[in-house]
Parts: C-alpha cells; sequence; structure tokens
C-alpha cells in the first residue's frame, strides 16, 4: 500500500512544544494538522484502497455473476485453478509476448530511435513527424483498435498494398494475431515514448557530444558511450511506465481480435474479462487480477533496479 | 517512516463504515407509482423498434391507469455486456428495476442465484396466460416447476437460400432438402456452378458466439436421433450428456463444410463481425447460396432500419433444416426468445405486472411481433390472418414452433456453450480431428458442470 503512504501526513520534526504535558498536546497538534490532509486520505481509501481491499477478497471466494445462491470463501482455490488451467498459461506467455514485442522492442526502441532522429531534422519535418506520431496517440483506444481493424483486415489496406508490390496478402488477424495487435499497440503507444526521449535528450549538454566528435566518436560511438548511459534513467522511467501501461491493454485487442482465432491473441486482460464477465466467474477473474498485477509489479521490481544504477 | 496515530485514522474508519453501511442499506426509495422498466437498447442508432413499441405502451399504461407513470430505463449494449451490466442492477435493492428484459439463455441462472420473483401468483389470476403455447410457457419455467417470465414471443430457424444462385447452379426455386446429405449436395452443387458465392453458411467457432452454438451447432445436434430425446441434456438424470455419437455427426457435419471449402473462407467465418456481414452484406447481394440461420433476419431489412431490402421476399426462399437422415419429425428448429420478468428486489412488483399485461394484450402483442420479426407464441395471435400475412416468411417460421427445441438454458448452459464453440472452432480450422475435438468438449464438459456428466 505505498499509495496511502505517500498520502498520509509526514510527521513534521519542529522544536519540542513547550507545555506541561508535551504527549497530549503533541497528539492534538497532529492531529490538527492531519486535518486539511483528510479529505484527500478519505477519498484514496474510499475509491482506491476499498476496491483493491476488496478485490483481493473476492478472489478468494468463488463468487459468480450469476447462477449461484450463495458464495463461499474458497481459500487458494482460484489460484491453484488458474495454475492447472492451460488457458490461463496461454494467456500468461501471450501478455509477455504482447509486452516485449510491443512495449520493449516496439514502442521503446521507435520512440528513442525517432527522437533522435528528428533531433537532427528540420524545424517543419520535426514538427510534421511530430503531430503524426502524437495523433495516434490521442486518439481514444477504440478508435484507434478500429482503424488498425481496417487495415489489417482481408480487404484492408495493407492487402491492398502488398497486392499492389504482387506479394501475398493474408488475413493478419487470423494468420498472425499476437502481431498484428502487438503492432497496433506501437503505433498507437510510441508517442509516448519519443516524447520522454526527446525531453531526455535535449538534457545532454552540447559540449559533452562536441568533445567527443572532436576526439573523432563516430555517430554510433557517441550513441553507444554518451548518449545512452546520459539518459539511463529516462530508459528506465519509460520502460517501466510503457510496460505496465501495455500490460492492462484491453479495447484494443478487444475491437481487433476479441481474443481470437481460439485464443491466440488472448492476453490477462481479455483472459480475466472472459472469465469474469462472459463465464460470470468474478472470483475466478479477480484472482487473474492480482495475478496480473503480481506480473505488472515483477517487470516493475526489474526497471526499479536499473533505475537505481547510477551513471 | 511509520505514521503517528492521530485521530484521523479513527475518524476515517468511522465514516468508511458508515459509507459502506449506507451503500448497502435497504430501502430501493423507489416511488410507489412509478414502474421502472429495463431493457435492451440496440447499439444500432438507426434501430429503434424497442424504443418506438415501449414509449407507446407507456402512453397506453399511463392513461389507463391515471396517477401511475412507467420510467424507461434503457441498457444500450451487446448481448453479452447486456446480460453482465443487468445482472450487477440485479444485485441490489438500490439498482433494481421493477421489470426487466431477460434473456431465455440466461434466465435459469438468474433464478438460481435468487435474482427473479416467480410469477406464478400473478399468472393464475391472469385470464390470458391460457394463450401462451406451452413450450413458450415452459421456457421461462424453472426447476422449481414456478414460472418467472412472461414470454413476447419466439424465434425459430431454418435455411434460407438465394433464388438467383439457385437458379444458376440449376437448383429448384422451391429447394427442401430431407437429409442433411441433401444439403451439402446442394452446396457443393452451387460451389462448381457458381464462383464467387459462398455456397453454404453455417456460424462456428467462438467469435460467433451463442450464434455458433445455436443457429449452427444445435440446429444439427437436435436434428439426430428419434427428436424425442435431448441430445445435450439429460433430463430424467439431470446430467449433460458426453461422448455422443450425435455429437460427433455434428461435428462432422461443420468439419465437412469448412474441409471441403463450402462455407465461407475460414478467416471470415472466425471474424467477430461475420454475422453483420451476413445481414448487411452477403445475403442481400447475392453472394451466400445457403445460410443457416433465425426467423429474425428481416428485422434488418425493414422500412426505417438503415438497410432497407424490401426485395428480400422475392430473392430469397426459406427451407426447414432436415434430420440428419430425413427421420421424423424430418424438420428441426431451436427456439429462444426474451421474457418479462420480475426481479426479486423491485419495489413494485403488482404495478410491474400491470405492465406486463398492458404489453401483452393480443393486439398489443400483435403489434410487437410484426414490428421485431417476431414469432408468436399467442395462439390467438397465431391463429389471426393478419399477423401471419403481415409480412413474408412468419407463416413459416409459426409453423415450426410445433417441432421447436429449446436449450437447456441451466446455469452451466454458457459455459457448456462455450466449449461447444471452441470444439467447432478447432474442426473448421482443422487444428483438430473430430474425435479429438469431441474428447476435448467432454473433458471441458466435466469442469463446466461439475462433474454432471452422462455418457451415451
Amino acid at each position: 500500500m505505498s499509495v496511502t503512504t505517500k498520502a498520509a501526513p509526514p510527521p513534521l520534526r519542529r522544536p519540542a512544544p513547550k507545555v506541561a504535558s508535551p504527549h497530549r498536546g503533541g497528539l492534538l497538534r497532529s492531529a490538527g494538522r492531519a486535518l486539511p490532509l483528510t479529505p484527500a486520505v478519505v477519498l484514496l481509501l474510499l475509491f482506491l484502497a476499498g476496491p483493491i481491499v476488496y478485490c483481493a477478497y473476492i478472489a478468494f471466494t468463488d463468487l459468480q455473476l450469476t447462477g449461484q445462491a450463495h458464495s463461499s470463501f474458497v481459500g487458494f482455490d482460484n489460484f491453484r485453478e488458474a495454475f492447472r488451467d492451460d488457458a490461463f498459461l496461454n494467456a500468461v506467455w501471450l501478455t509477455l509476448v504482447f509486452t516485449v514485442l510491443s512495449s520493449l522492442v516496439g514502442q521503446n526502441t521507435l520512440g528513442l530511435a525517432l527522437a533522435a532522429l528528428m533531433q537532427r531534422a528540420s524545424k517543419p519535418v520535426r514538427t510534421l513527424v511530430g503531430a503524426v506520431v502524437i495523433t495516434a496517440w490521442v486518439l481514444p483506444e477504440v478508435v484507434a483498435g478500429f482503424l488498425l481493424y481496417a487495415f489489417f483486415r482481408r480487404e484492408g489496406t495493407l492487402n491492398a498494398i502488398l497486392d499492389w508490390l504482387h506479394l501475398p496478402s493474408q488475413n493478419w488477424m487470423f494468420t498472425l494475431p499476437i502481431l498484428a495487435v502487438s503492432f497496433a499497440n506501437v503505433w498507437r503507444g510510441t508517442a509516448f515514448s519519443m516524447l520522454v526521449y526527446s525531453a531526455a535528450l535535449n538534457e545532454i549538454p552540447k559540449e559533452i557530444t562536441e568533445a567527443a566528435e572532436v576526439d573523432g566518436a563516430g555517430g554510433w560511438r557517441r550513441m553507444w558511450h554518451i548518449t545512452l548511459p546520459m539518459i539511463r534513467r529516462s530508459i528506465g522511467t519509460n520502460l517501466m511506465l510503457n510496460t505496465l501501461q501495455t500490460l492492462s491493454v484491453f479495447g484494443l485487442i478487444w475491437v481487433m481480435t476479441r481474443g481470437g482465432p481460439g485464443d491466440r491473441s488472448q492476453t490477462l486482460p481479455l483472459f480475466m474479462y472472459e472469465q469474469a464477465f462472459q463465464n460470470s466467474m468474478i472470483g475466478y477473474g479477480t484472482a487473474v487480477a492480482l495475478l496480473l498485477l503480481v506480473v505488472g509489479s515483477l517487470f516493475s521490481l526489474v526497471y526499479m533496479r536499473l533505475l537505481r544504477t547510477e551513471v | 517512516m511509520p505514521v503517528r496515530p492521530t485521530a484521523a485514522p479513527v475518524l476515517l474508519a468511522t465514516l468508511l463504515v458508515a459509507t459502506t453501511l449506507t451503500a448497502c442499506g435497504s430501502g430501493s426509495g423507489s416511488d410507489p407509482d412509478t414502474v421502472k422498466v429495463s431493457f435492451k437498447q440496440s447499439t444500432d442508432n438507426s434501430v429503434r423498434v424497442m424504443d418506438t413499441y415501449l414509449g407507446e405502451m407507456k402512453k397506453q399504461f399511463e392513461k389507463a391507469n391515471p396517477g401511475k407513470k412507467v420510467e424507461l430505463v434503457p441498457i444500450k449494449a451487446p448481448d453479452s455486456e447486456y446480460y453482465t451490466k443487468l445482472q450487477q442492477m440485479l444485485r441490489s435493492p438500490k439498482t433494481a428495476p421493477d421489470l426487466v428484459y431477460e434473456d431465455t439463455f440466461l434466465i435459469n441462472s438468474d433464478i438460481t442465484s435468487g435474482y427473479l420473483k416467480p410469477l406464478d401468483p400473478y399468472l393464475d389470476k391472469w385470464s390470458d396466460w391460457g394463450q401462451f403455447i406451452d413450450t413458450a410457457k415452459a421456457a421461462a419455467k424453472a426447476q422449481d416447476g414456478k414460472t418467472y417470465g412472461v414470454p413476447d414471443g419466439t424465434d425459430t430457424r431454418g435455411l434460407w437460400f438465394d433464388k438467383g444462385v439457385f437458379a444458376k447452379a440449376g437448383l429448384p426455386a422451391d429447394w427442401q432438402p430431407k437429409t442433411w446429405d441433401d444439403v451439402l449436395d446442394a452446396a457443393r452443387t452451387i460451389k462448381k456452378k457458381v464462383p464467387g458465392a459462398t455456397p453454404l453458411n453455417v456460424y462456428t467457432g467462438k467469435p460467433a458466439g451463442e450464434a455458433a452454438t445455436m443457429q449452427g451447432f444445435e440446429m444439427l445436434l437436435y436434428g439426430t436421433g428419434d427428436g424425442t430425446a435431448d441430445p445435450l441434456y439429460d433430463t430424467a438424470s439431470k446430467k449433460w450428456v458426453a461422448g455422443s455419437q450425435a455429437f460427433k455427426d455434428a461435428l462432422t457435419f461443420v468439419e465437412t463444410v469448412y474441409k471441403e471449402k463450402l462455407g465461407p473462407d475460414v478467416t471470415d467465418a472466425l471474424d467477430p463481425n461475420f454475422a453483420t456481414s451476413v445481414r448487411g452484406d452477403l445475403l442481400p447481394g447475392g453472394k451466400l447460396g445457403i445460410d443457416l440461420d433465425g426467423s429474425w433476419l428481416p428485422q434488418d431489412w425493414l422500412k426505417g432500419s438503415g438497410h432497407e431490402w424490401p426485395a428480400w421476399s422475392r430473392k430469397l426462399g426459406l427451407a426447414h433444416m432436415p434430420t440428419q437422415h430425413g427421420q421424423a419429425p424430418g424438420k428441426v428448429s431451436m427456439s429462444g426468445g426474451w421474457t418479462w420478468s420480475i426481479p426479486s428486489k423491485a419495489g413494485n412488483p403488482a404495478l410491474a405486472f400491470e405492465f406486463i399485461k398492458t404489453m401483452q394484450t393480443k393486439a398489443n402483442a400483435q403489434k410487437w411481433y410484426i414490428a421485431n420479426s417476431g414469432i408468436a407464441v399467442r395462439k390467438d395471435v397465431a391463429a389471426d390472418p393478419a399477423y401471419t400475412q403481415a409480412q413474408p416468411g412468419i407463416k413459416f417460421f409459426t409453423d415450426l414452433v410445433a417441432s421447436t427445441h429449446y436449450r437447456p438454458a441451466y446455469p452451466a448452459y454458457p459455459k457448456v456453450s462455450t466449449a461447444i464453440q471452441e470444439a467447432m472452432e478447432s474442426v473448421t480450422t482443422g487444428d483438430s480431428s473430430v474425435d479429438k475435438a469431441a474428447s476435448t468438449y467432454d473433458e471441458e464438459l466435466k469442469s463446466a458442470t461439475d462433474d454432471q456428466v452422462t455418457r451415451k
């Protein structure tokens, strides 16, 4: 519960109060100081901690949306069930593939490349490219989903281009569904990485780059030995935010493939939705959601380590 | 650094408990003179059939019952999300409406959850109830023998065929297959003689959802055997049927359709939006030979629906789906439909039933069946020429009610249905053989029904 701790009032160290009963006075005083924060804390507890605690509780019951008169506490059954369930393991695997492909490799690298290229580009090119990339980012997820559905479908734009080039066309969302949705996520989310890296690259002092240039370092060497180490922290932050965002992508995949065909693009959020709301098994679905949270925190831990290493 | 205990946490806890308690508190707060009616609003903005009809009923009811009011609470969502939303509303007296529109697909599940009120005390005193046909009455009857809903019509299923495609293939305009093989043979002829047309559509796989199970698989499965025993659920032992030859035969039919390329391209068939293209593009465009589909299709082609196609009745023919080998009764159909039900947490159940009565006078029921291409479940309407002649095809589909089947819509059914879709999908794509798919289904069935399985 790092959130609540963060929001709670930090005990302020001030010169000790000169009153007869310091203990009682201190208590009153800190209560008084905490008072203005109360509404914020109440809201956080109510709308953030409350649902999370309730969710965690439900994950240990066999609660169903329908088809059941009473629910009961079942301990770790839902979690055991998940690890026995091939569909769940498949979803975990696909989630990893989707995250690595679209976030780590796609959005992150492409964002960095775009940012680096734009540093050198002329102003009109920079404005134009920036506008195009950011448009994809501000589009609502569902709209982006429909656009990419139209791009990949059998009579879609991609196949029209392939036909024109006399290359074989196919239904991409059927033959390579996880690649298609990963590409869609790259298309949609690259802008964020680009913005983060643009800001980071602008922070690098010109003198360092110039000095390296004078010493005869080529473009790649400067990138590898100077730029990358200097923006290391930004890479960590960007990877963490990107990954967490990608792990919870639902609308995009739902619109494009509904997790299909079969379950070949069914990532964890879609699997959870199917269990909780289509099969009505709220308890099981919530357990899966908690496991998704665990996957997210594992990724975060790795990045935190990366962040901690000082340059 | 640990947070020092202050008065704040105590205050917080109290507040939290207080708010939670209020949220869970009873007292629906509903006005005793208002009936709140929840229904499924079409996601297609151009389709306003139900809104228009309910608006008219509201006017009639308020006029006949001075001082009483009807509040319409539309839920705009696709089927599966409508159920979810509704079930969430039914859980609490604060959100439960007085009257809900329930799909017979899930009604037993909602009854088991205790969401609905038995209507028998009201039905006993309602003379019109005698006009409802028995199979329809059974659709909303729970395992406890009580009735939980008043059906507002039903649907049946059959074979739609394109007369233009048939003429080109040299097939008769009054086509009526006698066996499954006749259907496949006609499709093979179309494939050979009419290139460019899809010979036969059978919905399949998870993306098609319940359409794959009901319009596709069950239309085949219930045409096996002697037509009396339920091939999916054994009523006597209250167990689900596993390992049956009938199941494999139905799967073999699906496999044949897609293996011999008699059906739509597999990648199209598994597109979640395929049903929309069938109704909006393939059939009106003369690009589909035979379509195994429901009685409601013309609803999309009516005037003012946004996809007007008045010529359909001249361009399309209708045939009933035959049984496997032509055994009695010769034809097969599946039925579902929706009912009006009263939530157990409704504030004004009696008034809600009065509103059902208004909607189900003979005249109003008839108006509704015609407006939504529904099939009458009232004997007096079914016999009325004004109804049977209102639309081409109505008589054909109404006559099928005599030989129709209802799904075993018990709480496990939605999961069983998903297992069927997965089996269909794996033979459609060719990922597994019929035997393998059937044995996977048997496994799935065990876990979906808590091992309530019998082998046949």
